[in-house]
């Protein structure tokens, strides 16, 4: 049987440290797993949140060796052996311990977004869709609710503003309300102003590191841009438009 | 006295998977102010792991389908155990409900007309199951969860309650503790729904994630409330088998669905061999049929691999008994021979999942499969109507409930099962809260409780939480799994005794702050107690009937046919009540001939 060491970061905002943790390692095992064997084995304190262990449900990310993962999803045998396996929180959010981050900044944002709104409001038919305008809402619907996205992006991990950007996370959203084809609202307005679509400056970190495979900056934030660019700079409308 | 701190609410919704958050829009929209625990992040409740679908007959492909059609699939899949009124509100419901979840912004594939487009599932005659792709369960509680959340109401996230506060013969609040900061916590509530999921985490191997401890149900079951049919759990035929930290982990019947075959170990499609004679007439006899099928359920009729749940998880057992199992003893599950561009569009998340995670690319080869527990069809007895227990003020909806799916639950049942019955538990909870006032909190309630919660962390040496859950799993898989006797029952309920009398002494270190060491102590209590019932209801039902085979008694028992398990606690102990099934009427009979 062999052995692998995690080194975990242990601790809050106020005090923390490193502790290093031997673990033995089982075929395909994740990072998770490691965790779990932890808990039960040496330390039950030790904090982690998990649910699913599938990657259905976000939970459990964390960053390994500096990177952002979903640690069910990080498997051991792709990391170096030789070296111990670094796990920390992810960066963004403050530390409530160990490799738990208070995220609640996400729900409070979400609840500004103004839901689907549909023309007939208050009808029960039956809403009439072709498969080929809902797939790319259904790209962005795939969205677990992780946050990786959230901890790579620069304005909020270097920046630390979250005052003027709601991250990729809520861009996605957006654009599967403004992309919904029987969607009447206009968030445009919102979007310039309030969520902050002008200070993503395209890096596609966000995308890079997206365990469903979204196409967060091109397929989401790039359209949002444009729309509302539509709006606000068009040079040719704004000549058309009554003020 | 302890310093803890208290919210007041109209409803309080325990469980914010799908039946608890369409459980708060129906109770905002009876003009209630509502609270919302979850020991989770909001979003991450077991819904988020269902695949398949959620079943209604809206005929978008199949007209001849309707809710009498549902219901009497429901039925002879629950074999007969079914609350009838349950199941016929749940059919005749079924398509309002996918239809207004579709108006709340959820996105399903689309039939070439534009409507919803509806799979294939075991047990349904027709196809039925909206879905999207292999991820419906995101997506409905993705809704849910915005809708909810549009509407306004207290959400208390990561926050375990540990019981239910009665006064009078009612229900007045719950106690319990924020996980996050340790901070105890009472909710004073005119009505609770109780939306808690499952129990399946007292198995070793089991679908269900670190929440299904079954702290619903007993904390049902401690306050007085009524539990049924708790020797009723599923296994479902195809849980992920290697590696081993992905044991359990659910392969979606969808793969089946979409025209998936399974083999044993000598490459024998062996599901022909298991049909049983009440399904002969609509299973197909031989591969050809069945291939045809895929393309053409019309004229053809159905794979046995789509045969109920029971079924199929049986007839894999045994062949893996008889020494004809896969390479890590199981079964194998084959839909490469249908491309790889069709694999990825249905069952994206089953391709990425087994490539990144099994070290297995679907399009190519065969997964290995074996029974996984899935989901209780048992739990706290709900009338039909209202999804009123026998607590005055307590209303329970979802996988915690009991009386919609008898014996065995089809797949795609319960993400309609939530939506039906959570709109429903959650409008009736306003109800009554709106004709009642708040009860008085007992605080001796709260000390006793308090006391059993501190326990582990008064120091010293003793038993670990982690120990006393192995144990418990492993003695479950062993004696209460698939195939059940009296005396593999008799030994895990000796187990189970054993462990429960080692509760007061466990410790784990640390304190009350995100703790999982002092949470898994707590749930240690909730696992056993259920564990307890189900073993004893197990041993009372003196048949084989659904998920329920008893290898000593082997066949279906014309008494316990009409009959409930009811159990209750009193005195101190578990009390057992054979309670006749509600009488069918003539009108619905008819439907179950056809």
């Amino acid at each position: 049987m062999s052995t692998v060491t995690l080194r975990v970061f242990r601790g809050d905002s106020t005090s923390s440290e490193f502790r290093d943790y031997k673990v033995e390692t089982a075929p395909g095992m994740v990072v998770l797993d490691a965790i779990h064997s932890i808990q039960k084995n040496q330390d039950p304190s030790l904090a982690c949140r998990w649910n699913c262990k599938a990657a259905k449900c976000g939970s459990c990310s964390g960053e390994v060796n500096g990177k952002p993962k979903l640690l069910c999803k990080a498997r051991i045998d792709e990391l170096p052996q030789d070296q111990p396996i670094v796990v920390t929180p992810i960066k963004t959010f403050p530390v409530i311990k160990d490799l738990v981050t208070d995220v609640s900044w996400n729900y409070e944002v979400a609840k500004q977004i103004e839901p689907l709104r549909l023309a007939d409001e208050g009808s029960t038919e039956p809403l009439r869709m072709q498969q080929i305008d809902v797939d790319r809402i259904q790209e962005f619907r795939k969205c677990i609710e992780c946050f990786l996205c959230q901890d790579v992006c620069h304005v909020l991990r270097d920046g630390q503003r979250k005052d003027i950007f709601f991250g990729p996370r809520h861009m996605v959203r957006f654009a599967s309300l403004e992309m919904h084809p029987l969607d009447t609202a206009d968030r445009r307005p919102f979007l310039k102003e309030h969520a902050g679509i002008g200070t993503c400056n395209i890096t596609k970190c966000c995308t890079e590191v997206c365990p469903e495979h979204i196409h967060i900056t091109d397929n989401a934030i790039i359209p949002l841009k444009e729309r509302v660019a539509d709006l606000f700079f068009d040079p040719i409308a704004k000549l058309f438009r009554r003020r | 006295m302890s310093n803890y701190e208290t919210f007041e609410y109209d409803v309080l919704v325990i469980g914010a998977g799908g039946a608890g958050l369409r459980a708060v829009i129906g109770a905002i929209e009876k003009g209630c102010k509502v609270g919302v625990v979850t020991k989770s992040l909001l979003g991450k409740a077991h819904t988020v792991m269902a695949e398949g679908g959620a079943a209604a007959a809206l005929a978008n492909y199949d007209t001849e389908d309707g809710w009498k059609v549902h219901f009497r699939d429901t039925m002879r899949g629950g074999k007969f155990l079914n609350n009838w009124r349950t199941v016929e509100i749940f059919a005749k419901e079924a398509p309002e409900r996918i239809l207004e979840l579709e108006r709340y912004g959820a996105v399903f594939d689309r039939t070439p007309e534009g409507l919803i487009s509806q799979r294939a599932f075991g047990g349904h005659k027709y196809r039925r199951l909206a879905h999207v792709g292999d991820r419906t369960g995101l997506e409905l509680i993705r809704t849910l969860q915005d809708k909810a959340v549009s509407l306004g109401f207290d959400c208390h996230m990561e926050t375990t309650l540990t019981r239910l506060l009665t006064q009078g013969g009612r229900v007045v609040g719950a106690f319990g503790y924020r996980r996050v900061d340790g901070q105890l916590v009472v909710f004073k509530a005119k009505a609770i729904v109780l939306a808690t999921g499952g129990f399946g985490r007292m198995y070793k191997f089991t679908s269900n994630s670190w929440e299904s401890t079954g702290d619903g149900v007993v904390m049902a079951y401690d306050a007085g409330a009524e539990l049924q049919d708790m020797e009723m759990v599923q296994f479902h035929p195809t849980g992920m088998i290697w590696p081993p930290g992905m044991r359990g982990i659910l392969v979606t019947e969808g793969v089946r669905g979409d025209g998936g075959v399974l083999k044993n170990g000598k490459g024998e499609r062996f599901m022909f061999n298991h049909v049983p004679e009440f399904f002969r007439a609509e299973t197909a006899d031989n591969p050809d049929e069945a291939a045809r099928w895929v393309d053409d359920k019309r004229n053809n009729r159905r794979p046995p691999e789509l045969l109920p749940r029971d079924v199929v998880a049986r007839a894999i057992y045994k062949e893996v008994q008889e020494g004809r199992g896969s390479e890590h003893g199981g079964a194998y599950l084959d839909i490469s021979h249908k491309g790889a561009d069709y694999i990825r569009k249905k069952l994206p998340s089953m391709y990425d999942q087994f490539l990144h995670l099994g070290d297995v690319d679907i399009t190519k080869e065969p997964m290995e499969v074996y029974p996984t527990i899935h989901y209780a069809m048992g739990g706290v007895a709900a009338e039909p109507d209202t999804c009123a227990t026998s607590l005055p003020g307590l209303y329970a909806a979802g996988e915690v409930a009991a009386g919609l799916h008898g014996a065995n639950r089809l797949g795609g049942n319960s993400l309609t099962d939530i939506l039906v019955f959570g709109r429903r538990a959650g409008e009736a909870a306003g109800d009554y809260a709106n004709a009642n006032s708040h009860g008085s909190v007992v605080n001796e309630q709260i000390e006793e409780e308090l006391d059993v919660l501190m326990r582990p962390l008064s120091g010293g040496d003793g038993v670990s939480p982690y120990e006393i859950q192995t144990e418990l799993q492993e003695t479950m898989q062993k004696c209460a799994m698939i195939a059940r006797t009296e005396e593999s029952l008799n030994e895990a309920l000796q187990t189970v005794r054993e462990l429960q009398s080692k509760l007061d002494d466990i410790r784990v270190p640390g304190d009350t702050r995100f703790n999982p060491g002092w949470n898994a102590a707590r749930d240690a209590r909730f696992m056993l107690t259920s564990s307890e019932v189900l073993i004893r209801s197990a041993l009372e039902r003196k048949e084989s009937r659904g998920g329920h085979w008893r290898l000593d008694f082997p066949n279906e028992d014309p008494y316990w046919a009409k009959h409930n398990i009811i159990a209750k606690f009193e005195n101190g102990s578990v009390k057992l009540e054979p309670r006749p099934v509600p009488t069918i009427p003539p009108e619905l009979e008819e439907i179950l001939k056809d």
